[in-house]
């Protein structure tokens, strides 16, 4: 059995992998929630914040803090330019249209990113006070997986008070539960669309470019944490925020635990556990859209 | 009240109720084929890919075409397959037709095993089920390593003669043949299988599947059937790669072979058979050429392809090419 400092070290880098799990999917499953489009380029937004980020730092030679901000601005630009205009084409289709016109484009990102970046796995260097570890008694605590975990639950904080407190949180809300009738209403459920699209993208951004320590940027990145970001949202229950974080959380841990205690099943474990748990509940944790 | 007096009115049925014989598009297929074997010799193993292809995206057009199944994880039984032919090679026996038929078995048994807990769900939760449990058998053979070979792959088996009479050669000769021959048989079946009451009842489903099941048909133990019908078929065509090219990678688990299949299928034209082997001959010989020049360009090209094809042809090729050949035979009968 490991010591006590093990197991508490164990479950902040299972939290804040969660956290930035929950960071990327939250914006997926609002744009779930309402349109029912399984976007599979959703990763790839995550993908293109982190390598934006990795530009301004690394050519550009800006601090992280300054170069994070506008990498988020740049992503929610280019997430909202292709709703308007390729995702307009993608609502129309049929649903397996849907899914392989947001793959076509995924593959798109990703041989972008490849032209711009070269195919080598990139880090985005941890600014210098963040770097480093606290010793607490037996403890070992990475500082910057307490800032990832710190600045990830105030964005979830600050997401939830949106959802549940302001008038375009209540809009949201109506929009999920019945897009028809909220737009009966008089919610313009296209315009909260973009919107939340273009917020999704941001908040992906910022889980892209804060989780690049976890989840190393590489052109495959779009391809490769797909199934577990669709599988949180998936876990939660469409287009519940609340389900989303639950899940996220709960996937790091189980994933983080997993890899650990058994780690010649490796990443066997989460897709077991997924499996298991949708079998029981098909429609996630939260079963409000 | 036209459509009931005329079935024929409606597409659906129009396609259901068509008497089914060979026509021109199998002679011409076969004929291509043929011309391959002599005319391009130096392409016989792109070739034998694109028969492996065809079968692969035959099968998931049962399911998906058919029986309306949305997958996102079906080289799953593409990889089970190969697997399985791989072991029976490497432990059993090196006889390769027998091999093809105990893959066809054991993804077939899995997809009734894995379709008896997937297809009670619907729309998303079925696509990401699907999509899980391709993943977990992927992360599985992953971490046998010591008996899958893991990243590696499985090799160091080798296959007898066909029949005991074809050696595999070095031209691929035998492969190319050998891979026609299977698939003509596969087409043979699943044209069966579609055409049968059994076919026109997985339609009904697709269709309607809460009709269906007030109309007495049950419809989880029909989906089961035709899923595992399926899974058997892409077993097949993992079973065939693994013989060919005496080789079974991670890969032919992998997703990005779950989402290519459908490629094919889509820019072919789902439920209807034909677009499988269109799709399949323009996919290969597509990523055939792009990925010659740059791998990562052609995720360019397939990227943009895809999203092209969606939005201009969402029948596909050959619901395109059979949507035309329609509006041009109903002017010919305007007078």
């Amino acid at each position: 059995m490991p010591s006590l400092s093990t197991l508490l070290s164990l479950f902040i880098d299972g939290a804040s992998y969660g956290m930035i799990l929950f960071l990327i999917a939250s914006g997926l499953t609002v744009t779930l929630g309402i349109m029912r489009i399984i976007n599979l380029a959703h990763c790839g937004f995550a993908m293109i914040g982190g390598y934006a980020a990795l530009a301004l730092t690394s050519w550009m030679g800006l601090p992280l803090l300054v170069a994070l901000p506008i990498a988020i601005l740049l992503t929610m630009a280019i997430g909202f330019l292709l709703e308007q205009t390729i995702y307009r084409v993608v609502y129309r289709t049929h649903e397996f249209g849907q899914i392989l016109m947001t793959l076509g484009l995924t593959y798109l990102m990703v041989a972008t990113i490849n032209l711009i970046f070269g195919s080598l796995m990139q880090n985005i260097p941890v600014p210098e006070p963040l770097s480093g570890v606290w010793l607490a008694g037996g403890l070992t605590v990475s500082k910057y997986r307490i800032f990832l975990v710190a600045v990830s639950a105030g964005v979830a904080l600050l997401l939830w008070t949106t959802f549940e407190w302001t008038t375009f949180g209540t809009r949201l809300r109506a929009a999920i539960d019945n897009p028809r009738m909220a737009r009966a209403c008089g919610i313009d459920v296209g315009r909260l669309l973009s919107i939340a699209f273009a917020a999704g993208c941001g908040l992906a951004a910022l889980g892209g470019v804060l989780g690049a320590q976890m989840l190393p940027l590489e052109p495959f990145y779009a391809l490769k944490y797909l199934v577990l970001v669709l599988m949180v949202v998936t876990v939660g229950g469409l287009g519940s925020l609340k389900g989303s974080l639950l899940a996220a959380l709960a996937l790091g841990l189980i994933d983080t635990f997993g890899r650990y205690f058994l780690p010649e099943l490796g990443a066997f474990v989460i897709y077991v556990t997924v499996f298991a748990f949708l079998l029981i509940r098909p429609r996630g944790l939260f079963q409000n859209a | 009240m036209r459509e009931l007096r005329d079935p024929s009115a409606l597409p659906e049925m129009r396609s259901a109720l068509r008497t089914h014989r060979l026509g021109w598009f199998e002679v011409v297929m076969l004929a291509v084929f043929a011309a391959v074997y002599y005319l391009l010799p130096g392409y016989l193993p792109l070739a034998t890919q694109v028969a492996i292809m065809i079968i692969f995206a035959i099968s998931l057009d049962l399911a998906l075409g058919y029986g309306g199944i949305e997958t996102l994880g079906h080289a799953v039984f593409y990889g089970i397959g190969g697997y399985a032919a791989g072991f029976y090679a490497l432990y059993v026996w090196q006889e390769p037709i027998s091999g093809l038929l105990v893959a066809a078995l054991v993804a077939g048994l899995f997809g009734v095993l894995s379709g008896i807990v997937v297809l009670r769900a619907k729309g998303l939760t079925l696509v990401m089920l699907t999509l899980a449990c391709a993943t977990m058998v992927h992360e599985f053979a992953n971490s046998m390593r010591a008996i899958t070979g893991g990243d590696d792959g499985l090799s160091g088996y080798r296959i007898d003669p066909v029949l005991g009479l074809f050696r595999f050669d070095l031209f691929g000769r035998t492969a190319y043949v050998y891979s026609v021959c299977v698939l003509i048989v596969v087409f043979l079946l699943a044209r069966i299988v579609a055409n049968s009451n059994f076919g026109l009842v997985a339609r009904g489903i697709r269709s309607n599947s809460q009709r269906m099941q007030l109309l007495g048909v049950p419809v989880l133990n029909r989906l089961v059937l035709l899923y595992a019908v399926s899974g058997a078929l892409a077993g097949i065509a993992g079973a065939l790669s693994a013989q060919v090219t005496k080789l079974v990678g991670l890969n032919t688990l992998a997703f990005t072979l779950s989402g290519n299949v459908l490629i094919v299928l889509i820019l072919g034209g789902i439920g209807r058979l034909y677009g499988a082997v269109i799709g399949s001959i323009v996919f290969v010989a597509l990523s055939d050429r792009a990925a010659a020049i740059d791998p990562f360009n052609w995720l360019f090209i397939l990227g943009g392809l895809i999203v092209l094809v969606v939005w201009l042809a969402p029948d596909g090729i050959v619901g395109r090419f059979s949507a035309l050949t329609w509006q041009f035979r109903k002017q010919e009968r305007k007078p």
